[in-house]
């Protein structure tokens, strides 16, 4: 072997090396947690951890799914999922309508609409809190699936605004001009090229609008403050605070069940979001 | 991005022009789009018209509550003008009060003392795993990304719950795994409650979770860096970090740019990592950043009028902060 043939193996094993180190410390956690979900509380509560599922047990979903005392979990979901699909849906239509306004159009104020864009996407939220509260007090929305999905929909109104306007910009209008010297309507160009082009800049800023709205944390615990209006997030936390001392393989199983939709759609269309964010990252 | 094709299809005028008698239908909307020989009023209208639904949302539920907010920071605004007494103006007072402030002072310095440390942790990080994914054989990358995939997904509060059960004092997994070392017995040890390992400890968690973004869009931009120009300057001498420094780093400039100001847009105003590490252990009054103590004077304590005020400097800030990244995107898209 060759010196600069050793060399290069040697760096070879070093990388996989270092590879298995940032997938370990990655995937650490999250295992960590599927781990803790499916073990007896007094199991993990020893001297020395168990690493793997030996004593499996689904009581700690049990005890999750049938608690139906201050912190009941089916409720929180069916509000979590409510709230969430409705802003994604709200928020692509209302994102693409505006998209196709400022790629396919001049006119004036486009510029300083772009900008507003940016900025509100600037504002955080922790400073609306207070106004948020008291502009949707004023109009009895608190509590309600309403109040938390018109505020989610401008959340994440400016960031799908801008992913999307990247994807509608990628199509060239001149394929839908094509189509439309061939014999189609402006409605059948745009189904038939333009929208499959853009289906996959849908799903992925879809995906983004959905991760968001379902793991938003603040505006939920401001607005949603009576406990049978809770979001899976604010569940989670008032469920750890009450069950931290006693037993965290409950709390393991319902940060499962808060986390797995989120982790499966992500891994599911991960392909499209990650080209989709070159795509927005290299082009804006 | 490349805007070229906009400027030459749709004829540049005003939507100021008045609203329409009737609105176009499929067919005639068909025509402006396409061509602009409709008459200039039905023209006009049509990108007003895709506009006015989240303009509409926009103003309604952030133009206004930003409006309130800038109201409240200079009125007199407690609890009782909660419940309805009068809110007299009281100019800067809200301003003078919280900017004398020495624990704003504390809070706003932490806070970029965090956002910074985190920041240049995870853009080191991230570029660093970037760069080892475009040496990987395959299989190794696909393991990578599942990993980073995995810790990128994870919601943030399920992180903090996560990890706020690994680093547990008695039965963490993390004091045990330390004090297999020989000579450490960690079991028992608080990560939380000094509060410079309570950063600590908010630190990894952010860390794990932002690295993931950085070191996918590094990736992705390094994908694209021509591979002749850097085989080029191999064969010409040059070592790896100098082709990192000096081809890499100039086609990646404005992603590492836009990158790094997001990092630290999204880290200058945590709340919830250290809202809920809090909830799990740490001292509020020694480890809040701006974000939670906004939330705990106006929440909290019921002092409207001050949280109003440390919003609006927040705001300022922000807008500060990504003028230039705003300025930058605006210049890039030649709008």
């Amino acid at each position: 072997m060759t010196p600069a043939l050793a060399r290069r193996r040697a760096t070879n094993v070093l990388l996989g090396a270092v590879a298995i180190v940032v997938f370990v410390a990655s995937v650490f956690p999250v295992y960590w947690m599927l781990n803790s979900s499916v073990l007896p509380n007094n199991a993990i509560r020893g001297p020395v951890p168990h690493f793997w599922p030996d004593e499996f047990t689904l009581r700690n979903y049990e005890t999750v799914l049938g608690d139906g005392g201050r912190a009941p979990f089916l409720p929180a979901l069916m509000t979590s999922l409510t709230v969430t699909l409705i802003t994604v849906a709200a928020a692509l239509l209302l994102a693409f309508l505006a998209a196709l306004a400022v790629t396919r159009f001049r006119f004036k104020g486009r510029r300083s609409f772009i900008i507003a864009i940016l900025l509100i996407q600037m504002i955080p939220g922790e400073a609306m809190i207070v106004s948020t509260f008291r502009v949707l007090d004023g109009w009895q929305l608190l509590n309600t699936i309403a109040g938390l999905t018109i505020v989610y929909v401008a959340t994440v109104l400016p960031f799908t605004i801008w992913t999307l306007r990247g994807f509608v910009g990628g199509v060239p209008i001149e394929l839908e001009e094509a189509a439309m010297i061939d014999g189609c309507t402006r409605m059948q160009a745009f189904r038939r090229v333009t929208f499959p082009l853009l289906a996959p800049g849908l799903v992925a800023t879809g995906v983004f609008a959905f991760i968001q709205a379902w793991n938003e944390f603040l505006l939920a615990l401001v607005i949603m403050q009576r406990p049978d209006m809770m979001t899976l997030p604010v569940w989670l936390r008032t469920f750890q605070q009450a069950t931290q001392t006693t037993n965290w393989a409950a709390i393991m199983a319902g940060s499962t069940l808060m986390a797995i939709p989120v982790i499966i759609f992500f891994l599911i269309v991960q392909g499209r979001m990650t080209s989709g964010l070159v795509a927005g990252a290299v082009k804006g | 991005m490349a805007v070229a094709p906009l400027g030459t299809r749709a004829a540049p005028t005003s939507v100021t022009g008045g609203p329409p008698a009737n609105l176009p239908g499929d067919r005639e909307r068909d025509r402006i789009a396409r061509r602009d020989r409709r008459g200039r009023r039905v023209v006009a209208l049509t990108p007003a018209m895709l506009l006015v639904p989240a303009t509409a949302v926009l103003l309604v539920i952030i133009g206004w509550p930003l409006v309130q907010l800038l109201v409240i920071s200079f009125q007199e605004f407690g609890r009782a003008q909660v419940f309805g007494a009068p809110a007299p103006f009281v100019g800067f007072d809200n301003y003078a009060d919280v900017l004398g402030d020495a624990t704003f002072w504390e809070v706003l310095g932490r806070s970029i003392l965090f956002a910074a440390v985190n920041v240049v942790l995870a853009m080191v990080l991230g570029t660093l795993v970037a760069l080892l994914m475009t040496r990987l054989a395959k299989p190794l990358r696909l393991l990578v990304s599942v990993g980073l995939l995995l810790a990128w997904a994870m919601p943030a509060l399920t992180a903090v719950v996560v990890w706020g059960w690994m680093f547990d004092t008695q039965f963490g997994v993390i004091n045990y795994l330390l004090s297999q070392l020989p000579g450490v017995d960690m079991i028992g040890h608080s990560w939380l409650i000094d509060p410079l390992s309570f950063f600590g400890v908010a630190t990894v968690i952010i860390t794990w979770q932002s690295v993931p973004f950085v070191a996918f869009t590094i990736y992705a931009g390094l994908t694209q860096v021509p591979t002749e120009v850097l085989e080029a300057a191999q064969l010409d001498g040059a070592s790896g970090l100098a082709r990192f420094r000096f081809i890499v780093f100039p086609y990646l400039r404005s992603i590492f740019l836009v990158v790094t100001i997001l990092q630290v847009i999204w880290d200058m105003r945590v709340f919830t990592q250290i809202y809920a590490l809090q909830g799990i252990g740490g001292i509020r009054e020694q480890t809040s950043t701006i974000g939670v103590y906004i939330y705990q004077v106006s929440v909290g304590s019921g002092d409207f009028a001050a949280g109003g005020a440390i919003a609006v400097i927040l705001v300022v800030i922000m807008m500060a902060i990504s003028a230039y990244y705003v300025r930058a995107s605006i210049k890039e898209e030649q709008l």
